[in-house]
């Protein structure tokens, strides 16, 4: 679903990400660790094409659309509907003054998801939302209204109603309490069953990485520095930034 | 910006220095250099100095009068020199005495705290209440009219925004761990003021004088214009305008020239107040 | 939020409070003897002494203020010295006309400002942007009065596209006369179905409104603008390009109303500004308003008309800002907790 092939990302000149190689199926999880500033979330974004003002070359498919080459207006339409955003911090990504019922609804019509005057639209909402465990209620209420795992839940529930194939999440239990962190991992590792989403995970919390990818990349300063099977590179580190990276888990 | 915000190892050093001063700033900037020139050498520059001296009743504008003369034969151009002047001078009266006054009294607000800065805050607020015309206007007409009562009456009106400004910038410093330090060692308050709280309020305050200077210059052209400060036969653009109305429909050029020199006045320092606190002002940085 | 409206109300009463004794103040700084003013120059001792009687100008003045609240909210405002008429009942007049105008012409600033803003936000940088910006500054830095003399030469005199002063053609008031309900001529033309009063008081009131207007215009243009950069530049925006939004619905659809929230606060700062712009505005357009009036008792030093006028607008102006908070809870649902 995800096909990444010699990807640099620059910034006024100076490469902030350069990632060689980075394949997800359905189905998969991949994540990439690192520390803040690594460049992990901008391989993120550029998946997208959401870095502004940045030069970006190599080969970027996502859902079989060239990211790189594809018309905006192309690019609107795989955004969301085929592959979807979770962002880190969960209350500040939804906008503020609007209903997230009223959000999940314009985002549907926007890609004619459930269009018709059957009703599907409605049963689609609330399928979405009862699949990450959220009370139908919550789509009458305004984003500073509810809890930051309900946010990041609902954020995951958008992407199933969209039908998304990929889920790209940005840290997406960072901001949120240990409990509630694993509910919505639990979710993620639900959805990606069932629905056999592709996933690609961008953490700096190797205990997360660790019971849901299947492949790590690390990422340090901007480059890939070690990449393979989570089970492998996570208890048998090759480079010595990993090792301190796993050094550091308490 | 919807760059990557991880931190700011990310975002290029490009983008952390001074942006380049923006286009509209400097040109505000470069019209208020001229502005100021051309008032400061008015008796050079203008084509006729020595007036008063009576012509044949006003003339359209022409090669002897680019801007036509007045009702009296006076020189428009002239004028308009000379009022660079008296606009420039209330301006600059206006904003120190207000930076003064409110800096001072904002500074012991934002310090002292407690019922002091209570007490403070509420008269600023009482003030604010009122559209700043409005009370200069009143204040104004009670007093004989004058360049003076110009600066006065707007001064009272201004003073209020240079408090909330320099009482939330020592509020903010005076939780500062260093002040706490140096006042644990007991340093006076007095110098703590003078060395910390000061200097950290002038860039705002000069900011905020900038962005204000138009306005001023607005409000004593239009307490001028309604025969409350300048008096004949002192040039001020307001009061110029005024005495062109009856004519206008005839003699348009004795009001429209002045009306033109206060427009661009106040556009100039418009222009450079925006763009100075859009340099400054982190948070507004973004927007441009 | 009823917690909130009634500590909001309590400010407001404060200022209001305020906003009386500087009045006060202001009125007794006057030169000279209000009850000369009064009485007139050539009056007789006698006549002095019943004017200082009557106003109580030999009380102590804690007592002359506590008189003067007393007054004021019995709705005795003092007697207008060059209309010799209360105060109370001139400002009755005069100001649904200064309401009249400064309505159109926050609604024309409205109507206007906040699409050019959200064009400029748009594109932002490139030549719309440029040119509301310019256009906006040039807005918010014109003298009104010389706006005022300047359109009124070229589009009343010169095209004769509209009248040059006045509220109505007063040749209407014969023809077809007008029932007065709310004293705002518009507004009554309407529910009375006066359409030749309604049409010639909108043919009149289009000058002096577009004057008023061009301030409230700028800064409205600005504020929209600024806000809904700012606003397309948070993390919610992102998501919104995530989802495959385009940039102007994202800025119609999402950011548009959370920035409409200042933009509110500033029409309630505009409005009373506007109010006081009038006064420059109304004299030159003959506009029957407190501006008239008020230009008329600057001209004669009328101190109680002037003092009355100050209250009235000062009032409406805490007013105005007490309605914008309300409206914010609305608009906005994050102020409703705050």
């Amino acid at each position: 679903m995800i096909e990444v092939r010699d990807l640099q990302v620059r910034y006024a000149g100076r490469l902030v990400a350069g990632v060689p190689e980075l394949d997800v199926g359905a189905g998969e999880c991949v994540a990439i660790v690192g520390e803040s500033g690594s460049g992990k979330s901008t391989t993120l974004l550029s998946l997208l094409g959401l870095t502004e003002n940045a030069d970006i070359s190599g080969h970027v498919r996502v859902c079989g659309v060239d990211v790189l080459t594809a018309s905006p207006r192309r690019l609107r339409e795989i955004r969301g509907a085929r592959a979807a955003l979770v962002m880190q911090s969960p209350q500040s990504a939804l906008s503020p003054a609007t209903r997230l019922g009223v959000l999940m609804r314009r985002a549907l019509r926007l890609h004619g998801v459930g269009s018709g005057k059957d009703g599907r639209l409605d049963e689609i909402m609330a399928e979405s939302v009862a699949a990450v465990m959220l009370d139908r209620a919550i789509l009458r209420r305004y984003p500073h209204e509810i809890s930051g795992g309900q946010a990041q839940r609902f954020a995951i529930a958008l992407a199933i109603a969209l039908g998304a194939e990929v889920i790209l999440a940005d840290e997406p239990t960072s901001a949120l309490d240990v409990t509630v962190q694993a509910e919505v991992v639990g979710v993620l590792r639900r959805l990606r069953e069932e629905r056999d989403l592709a996933l690609l995970l961008v953490s700096h919390d190797l205990a997360l990485v660790s019971t849901i990818a299947d492949r790590v990349l690390v990422m340090k300063d901007g480059e890939v520095v070690e990449s393979g099977p989570a089970a492998r590179v996570l208890t048998e580190p090759s480079h010595p930034y990993t090792r301190e990276l796993l050094e550091a888990l308490p | 910006m919807t760059s990557p915000q991880e931190t700011t190892a990310e975002v290029p050093l490009r983008r952390l220095l001074p942006r380049v001063p923006d286009r509209f700033a400097a040109l505000g900037a470069v019209l208020i250099v001229l502005i100021v020139l051309a008032a400061i050498m008015a008796p050079w520059l203008a084509p006729y100095p020595d007036e008063p001296r009576p012509l044949e009743g006003s003339l359209p504008p022409g090669a002897a009068h680019w801007f036509g003369t007045d009702q009296l034969g006076r020189d428009v151009l002239t004028r308009i020199l000379y009022g660079a002047r008296t606009s420039l001078s209330i301006a600059v009266s206006v904003l120190a005495v207000s930076a003064l006054a409110g800096v001072t009294l904002g500074v012991v607000a934002g310090y002292a705290g407690g019922w002091v800065r209570d007490a403070i805050m509420r008269v600023t607020d009482v003030f604010l209440a009122f559209p700043a015309l409005l009370l200069s206007l009143a204040l104004a007409v009670v007093l004989p009219p004058s360049v003076t009562t110009v600066i006065l009456a707007i001064a009272v009106t201004w003073w209020p925004w240079y408090t909330r400004l320099a009482a939330s910038v020592a509020a903010s410093i005076a939780t500062r761990p260093y002040v706490d330090a140096a006042r644990c060692l007991g340093v006076p308050a007095p110098l703590i003021v003078w060395r910390h709280v000061l200097p950290n309020s002038l860039t705002p305050v000069l900011v905020q004088m900038s962005l204000d200077a138009g306005g001023v210059i607005l409000t004593a052209a239009a307490l001028s214009y309604l025969g409350l400060g300048a008096q004949e036969p002192t040039a001020e653009w307001g009061l110029m305008v005024q005495q062109g109305q009856t004519l206008f429909t005839t003699n348009w050029w004795i009001g429209t020239f002045p009306g033109l020199a206060i427009l661009v006045t106040a556009f100039a320092f418009n222009m450079l107040g925006e763009g100075l606190r859009n340099a400054l002002d982190p948070r507004a940085r973004k927007v441009t | 939020m009823l917690r909130y409206l009634a500590r909001r109300l309590g400010q407001a009463l404060l200022v209001v409070a305020g906003v009386v004794v500087l009045t006060f103040t202001v009125m007794r700084l006057v030169p000279g003897d209000p009850a000369v003013a009064f009485a007139g120059p050539k009056a007789t001792p006698e006549e002095l002494d019943a004017a200082r009687e009557r106003f109580g100008l030999d009380d102590p003045l804690p007592v002359q203020l506590v008189a003067y609240v007393r007054d004021l909210v019995t709705g005795d405002w003092g007697v207008s010295l060059h209309t010799r008429q209360p105060v109370r009942d001139d400002l009755y007049l005069a100001f649904p006309a200064s309401l009249e105008l400064v309505g159109a012409a926050l609604l024309i600033a409205v109507v206007v400002g906040i699409p050019i803003g959200v064009l400029a936000a748009r594109y932002k940088t490139k030549f719309p942007d440029f040119g509301v910006r310019f256009g906006s500054m040039l807005a918010v830095s014109v003298p009104v009065f010389w706006l005022a003399l300047a359109l009124q030469l070229l589009l009343a005199g010169r095209l004769d596209w509209f009248p040059v002063a006045g509220e109505y053609d007063s040749s209407l008031d014969t023809t077809s006369p007008l029932t007065l309900w709310t004293n705002i001529t518009v507004v009554d033309a309407l529910i009375t179905g006066n359409w030749p009063i309604l049409t010639s008081t909108l043919h009149h009131l289009v000058l002096p409104a577009l004057v008023v207007a061009a301030y409230p215009t700028g800064v409205i243009a600005q504020m929209t603008r600024a806000t809904l950069i700012e606003e397309s530049g948070q993390d919610h925006a992102r998501l919104e390009r995530a989802l495959g939004f385009g940039e102007t619905s994202i800025l119609t659809k999402f950011a548009l109303r959370p920035a409409l929230s200042p933009v509110l606060a500033l029409i309630a700062l505009v409005f009373a500004y506007s109010i006081v712009n009038g006064f420059l505005v109304e004299a030159i357009f003959n506009w029957p308003g407190l501006g008239s009036y008020a230009a008329e008792a600057i001209r004669s030093r009328d101190t109680p008309a002037i003092a009355g006028v100050t209250l009235l607008v000062a009032l409406v102006y805490v007013l105005a800002n007490l309605v914008v908070d309300v409206l914010q809870g609305f608009l906005d649902p994050r102020a409703r907790t705050r």
